[in-house]
């Protein structure tokens, strides 16, 4: 056992030593980062703002993972909450009770992920382009919903998801953790993990294996979408609102982005779901560095550049043996020489 | 071909003979950009409601977002002989060739919002625009006034970087409190015009400026951004409109809602009446024949706790912001 957890901690090295070194930058850059207090009952600090702040992605990164190991992508996340997000709010308004507009909006971002997995496993579409048709109409489906404004609400139960605590952790924390103990215990106490691995690595041997692999990627990218809706709740709840134009823009890609870092092949295969999340919580590092720091917003996106392809190479340059290649290269010539 | 055309140009004119004899018979055609935002909605219901109370006859082309709808519903209204054509152009060039149409169809374009750039400003009559320099200004020159010569440390919440509004909008307010030495923009980030990033920049400003105790006063180049960081002030402990004075642009219904719950202080109204001012212009053009004077700028109105911000709530729900 002892022996399995080394092994593991090497291979999450790159990563964990990515986040500890963002982790000082921004100590560097604001002295204050470490600092949590307590306020109104809640921590306070910017390792919680990290953790809070990340916990969308994270609930992302844990269904894009699944999709990712089966050699799909799913692009329409990010639509998909902007959905559940303007269902949530305008459901809310109209005074539905809470469990019902929570049951909606998730069985909502069901038949959003059940509408793709019909689409790359009964159709046989690329995913890449399958994904993209509801990643266009999703958006504007939540602007019919919303008729085009931002939808506010002040139902303090809807509230609660995005800005309450329980024992001081934010929800969003406590919802992104939960996810992510269920979704690991699920895939890894059952066979359901090495199924997905299966499928990603050759769908039709899989098939052939007697593996309903159709069924299979319907669920995986139907549980996407469901992670998707919890995410958009989460983000509609935390600014009382529903921003159609704007909710989750682009975080499809922070999710995929996440999945990566954390290690996860874009060819499918073999998956990490609690790497992909500690890829999120990398990126959201990364973000909160950058507007603690104080550098002008002109940098923003240049320097988040910079540090994913640093993080990256070193990913890619540990997996291809390279310290192991200097070692013997370089360390073993050297002492030949003398 | 050229037969057709006479005939158009021979109805056009007739139709505008008939909007000579009456004024309250005016046929407006208005190619509008699209819905993309809720101050886009305001603006086309507004229109609506301004031709309403003038007995103008509004006709409103949605382009969705493209140049070639609008260049379409262009064509369309010269070809119905409207009495004249606004439009809020998509972007700012390309522009020649049916304004050219229009114009030898005698058909008076008027440009709202947004202005465009062509060989020859005759194409067009007038321009009705806000200056977005000028509203960064009048929100500085609000908080040189509120602080009264105390010291301010001020965070300012960025539009997108690289868009026209943030730039203006940022030199406006640097101008406004050129005079006060005692005002200081100590952090500035992009909050992206959204709700959700005007809170986590504002979450970030607040853990770097002491708890947001060092902070005196936050602008934001739009409404929605200072909603969301009025939020995250909040959750600071911190009481927005008081510890942190507020100030931002546009004037959208969800700030007069924190105006008058005291959470916000003051905001400068981007007027989506745009089609009243070009109406009035368009009016004394046809009745006097008098040009107006090729940029109308819209007033750029100061809102404070003390404009009764409820009421104006009220009155602006209605408006599909």
């Amino acid at each position: 056992m002892s022996l399995l957890n080394v092994k593991v901690l090497t291979k999450a090295m790159p990563q964990l030593l990515s986040l500890l070194l963002i982790l000082f930058l921004n100590y560097l850059a604001f002295p204050g980062f470490f600092d949590i207090r307590l306020q109104d009952g809640r921590l306070f600090g910017s390792l919680i703002d990290v953790l809070n702040r990340g916990a969308p992605v994270i609930i992302l990164a844990i269904g894009m993972t699944a999709v990712i190991a089966s050699r799909g992508v799913d692009l329409s996340v990010g639509a998909v909450m902007a959905v559940s997000g303007a269902l949530a709010a305008t459901m809310t308004v109209a005074g539905y009770p809470l469990p019902i507009v929570i049951l909606a909006t998730l069985g909502a971002g069901l038949l959003c992920g059940l509408w793709n997995g019909i689409l790359v496993a009964y159709f046989d579409l690329q995913p890449i382009v399958a994904t993209l048709i509801l990643m266009v109409a999703g958006r504007g489906i939540a602007q019919l919903i919303t008729e085009g404004s931002i939808v506010t609400f002040n139902e303090p139960s809807l509230i609660f998801f995005g800005t309450g605590s329980f024992a001081g952790i934010p929800m969003p924390i406590l919802i992104a953790a939960l996810l992510l103990i269920i979704a690991i215990t699920v895939v890894r106490r059952t066979a359901l993990g090495l199924l997905i691995e299966s499928i990603g690595i050759n769908r039709s041997a899989s098939s052939y294996a007697g593996l309903n692999s159709k069924l299979l990627l319907l669920v995986i990218y139907a549980f996407c979408g469901f992670c998707a809706a919890l995410a958009g709740i989460i983000i509609a709840a935390d600014i009382r609102g529903a921003d159609a134009n704007n909710a989750g823009l682009w975080l499809e890609l922070d999710a995929i982005l996440a999945v990566v870092v954390g290690g996860t092949s874009l060819f499918g295969g073999r998956f990490s779901i609690l790497m992909s999340a500690l890829g999120a919580i990398i990126i959201q590092a990364m973000n909160t560095g950058i507007l603690l720091s104080g550098f002008p917003p002109e940098y923003n996106l240049i320097l988040k550049a910079l540090v994913i392809i640093v993080i990256l190479l070193s990913q890619s340059f540990s997996s291809a043996g390279g310290w192991t290649f200097i070692k013997a290269e370089f360390l073993s010539k050297g002492r030949k020489r003398h | 071909m050229a037969f057709m055309k006479k005939i158009l140009l021979a109805s056009t004119v007739a139709v505008a003979f008939a909007g000579y004899a009456n004024a309250a018979d005016l046929t407006v055609g208005f190619s509008q950009i699209g819905s993309e935002s809720g101050w886009r909605a305001a603006e086309t219901s507004v229109s609506k409601i301004e031709a309403e109370k003038r007995g103008i006859n509004l006709k409103i082309a949605d382009a969705q977002q493209k140049q070639e709808n609008q260049i379409k519903a262009i064509r369309g209204f010269v070809a119905q002989g409207v009495d004249a054509i606004f439009i809020a152009p998509v972007v700012a060039t390309g522009w020649d060739i049916v304004l050219t149409e229009a114009k030898e169809a005698n058909i008076p374009v008027i440009l709202l919002d947004r202005t465009i750039e062509t060989k020859s400003d005759d194409l067009y009559l007038t321009a009705v625009t806000s200056d977005t320099v000028h509203e960064g200004k009048v929100a500085g020159e609000w908080l040189v006034k509120t602080v009264a010569g105390k010291d301010c440390k001020v965070v300012e919440l960025q539009g997108t970087v690289g868009s026209s509004p943030a730039i203006n909008r940022k030199k406006g307010f640097e101008e406004g409190i050129a005079s006060a030495s005692n005002i200081k923009i100590t952090r500035s980030q992009t909050g992206d015009f959204t709700r959700s990033k005007g809170k986590e920049v504002m979450e970030g400003f607040l853990k770097a400026e002491n708890g947001g105790k060092d902070i005196c006063a936050l602008y934001a180049h739009n409404d929605d951004m200072a909603v969301g960081a009025i939020q995250a002030i909040k959750e600071a402990g911190l009481k927005p409109g008081k510890d942190i004075l507020v100030v931002s642009i546009d004037a959208v219904p969800d700030i007069f809602k924190a105006m008058a719950e005291g959470e916000a202080n003051a905001t400068v109204e981007l007027t989506p009446n745009m089609a009243g001012p070009a109406f009035d212009a368009l009016k004394a053009f046809k009745d006097g024949g008098k040009a107006p004077p090729k940029w109308i700028q819209t007033e750029s109105k100061l809102y404070t706790q003390a404009d009764d911000p409820k009421k104006v709530y009220e009155e602006k729900k209605g408006l599909g912001y």
